[in-house]
């Protein structure tokens, strides 16, 4: 019954996840439509639910140009490798608890978290073999300013994950629901807001999308895609958000549990309940802040993010070491020290004020 | 600008502006087809509005018409002390709306429209002959150039009027 189990769960993952990135896109613009003082998509099917739809039908009828000078191997298979790993987050996220009707793919793989951290990094090699195989200038500009960032954030996006395998005691995604009594959120307010402001990075989502900035480089690095791969970009970056928020929705929002004890048999469904909380939260963001500077960029990650980050490690590993198992009372000083580490830390640099500062 | 907003106030602020205009929607799209502005009360619309009643084919228009897209023609012979207009041909593929033809019609018989949906396919049907030009429904003179009309007509539908949607 194991090769039933396997094409069970990799049919369920092929199938939800690009139904759920297609609601998300509509949900995404309309919203950000209504943030902007603008009602969005409202033609296609009612409230524009069909948008999606019609969209792809129209991105599979156009035509598939290859730059001539670009290197035509690296141009065909950029796509795929943007859009593979976004698919194999969902491979280790758990769906519910056990002995429940959905469980996942490999959710009790004990070094779930590990490997959600390695496979993300792949989608950057997909993102500057894009770039290359275009032989266009803003796309190379576009790649290389996109691996400046993700470097940069990998670093205090594996950290503050740390603070929650530090607290949890295993890299299983399941353990680490499990540990969750109190969700982490509340736990480890500063891991959270460190990891969601990294992540959001990783995603090249608004407040850092430098590498398709519109304004200066039209598009990036998909500026020579067309038709279905560029379908494929496009269908990658929604698939990671959903992605980035299922894996938010494990670490610090308590993954399937129900909170208050509500319908546990449903875990699935809280668990969706939950990415679609986290999704809203990097929607309303983008609908809010303008872009930041390269150098902004740079100087937030290694002056703000990458300490604060080192001290909320060495906060959960001394709350670890005093109190084992970490008693629900943690998070009064926990609230208190983020609260007063944000405050503190921002006074002590500035990010040039309006001007480039060298 | 309190001294906190360099220390994240700044961004909750924008949240909550954000946030705030999601939940109270207003939103200030027309959605065309559907919804339609005012325009302009003296707007010099694409269309030319001719009241044959008032006019007396002294070709004032066509003589001011810096295209020379007014084409009239009267009769020859006077009935009732007036010239009848035989022909009043108006080029609007050339018209380009200045409105010195309103301007010089000394009776008052000719009007720029308030309608704006003009356009044709064909360059032939922008010629309009004296039939099409008279008042109809969908055919409504503005008070470009004649103000006593102006206080009868809608207003514009402006943001500055404090009108944020359009008359459905």
């Amino acid at each position: 019954m194991d090769w039933l189990h396997w094409l069970f769960y990799v049919g369920v993952i092929l199938g939800a996840v690009p139904v759920m990135v297609m609601a998300f896109i509509w949900l995404e613009r309309r919203g950000l439509g209504r943030l902007q003082l603008r009602p969005g998509p409202n033609r296609a099917g009612p409230f524009g639910i069909l948008q999606p739809v019609a969209d792809a039908i129209k991105v599979l009828t156009k035509e598939d140009i290859v730059p001539v000078a670009g290197d035509h191997w690296v141009h065909f298979v950029a796509p795929l490798v943007v859009f593979a790993p976004a698919m194999l987050v969902f491979t280790v996220i758990p769906f519910q608890e056990d002995g429940g009707l959905v469980r996942g793919l490999v959710p009790d793989l004990n070094i779930g978290i590990l490997y959600i951290v390695a496979v993300s990094s792949i989608s950057t090699i997909g993102v500057f073999m894009a770039a290359w195989g275009s032989n266009n200038k803003y796309s190379l500009i576009s790649a290389f300013r996109s691996m400046a960032q993700v470097v940069s954030y990998e670093i205090p996006l594996a950290l503050a994950i740390l603070g929650v395998v530090l607290a949890a005691g295993t890299m299983s995604l399941t353990g680490i629901v499990q540990a969750q009594a109190v969700p982490f959120i509340v736990m480890q307010p500063l891991g959270f807001i460190i990891f969601f402001i990294a992540a959001t990075a990783e995603l090249n989502r608004t407040p850092f999308d430098l590498m398709e900035a519109e304004s200066e480089m039209v598009a990036g690095y998909h500026i020579e895609y067309s038709g279905m791969k560029f379908a494929l970009f496009y269908l990658a970056e929604y698939a990671y958000t959903v992605g980035i928020s299922a894996i938010a929705a494990t670490l610090f929002l308590g993954g399937w549990k129900a909170p208050w004890g509500v319908g546990p048999q449903v875990g699935v469904l809280w668990l969706v309940v939950k990415i679609l909380l986290v999704f809203m939260v990097i929607l309303w963001i983008r609908g809010t802040f303008p872009r930041v500077r390269v150098d902004q960029l740079m100087g937030f990650a290694w002056k703000f993010l990458f300490p604060l980050s080192l001290i909320n490690i060495f906060i959960i590993a001394a709350e670890s070491l005093a109190w084992p198992g970490l008693p629900w009372w943690l998070l009064f000083p926990n609230t208190a020290i983020a609260l007063v580490l944000v405050v503190v830390w921002s006074g002590l640099f500035r990010l040039g004020g309006g001007r480039v500062q060298v | 600008m309190s001294k906190f907003d360099r220390f994240g106030l700044g961004l909750a602020k924008g949240l909550a502006l954000t946030g705030k205009t999601l939940l109270s929607r207003p939103n200030i799209t027309v959605q065309y087809p559907e919804q339609r502005l005012d325009v302009s009360r003296r707007l010099r619309g694409p269309e030319l509005v001719w009241v044959a009643l008032k006019c007396t084919g002294c070709a004032t228009c066509a003589k001011s018409c810096p295209q020379g897209s007014i084409e009239l023609a009267t009769s020859q012979e006077l009935v009732d002390n007036k010239y009848e207009v035989v022909e009043f041909l108006v080029d609007h593929g050339r018209c380009m709306f200045c409105g010195l033809c309103v301007e010089a019609c000394p009776f008052d018989a000719l009007y720029m429209g308030r309608g704006y949906e003009r356009a044709a396919y064909r360059r032939g049907d922008l010629v309009l002959p004296k039939e099409k030009l008279q008042m109809s429904a969908d055919r409504q003179p503005s008070a470009y150039c004649r103000p006593e009309m102006e206080a009868e007509l809608p207003l514009q539908t402006l943001l500055v009027y404090g009108q944020t949607r359009a008359k459905r």
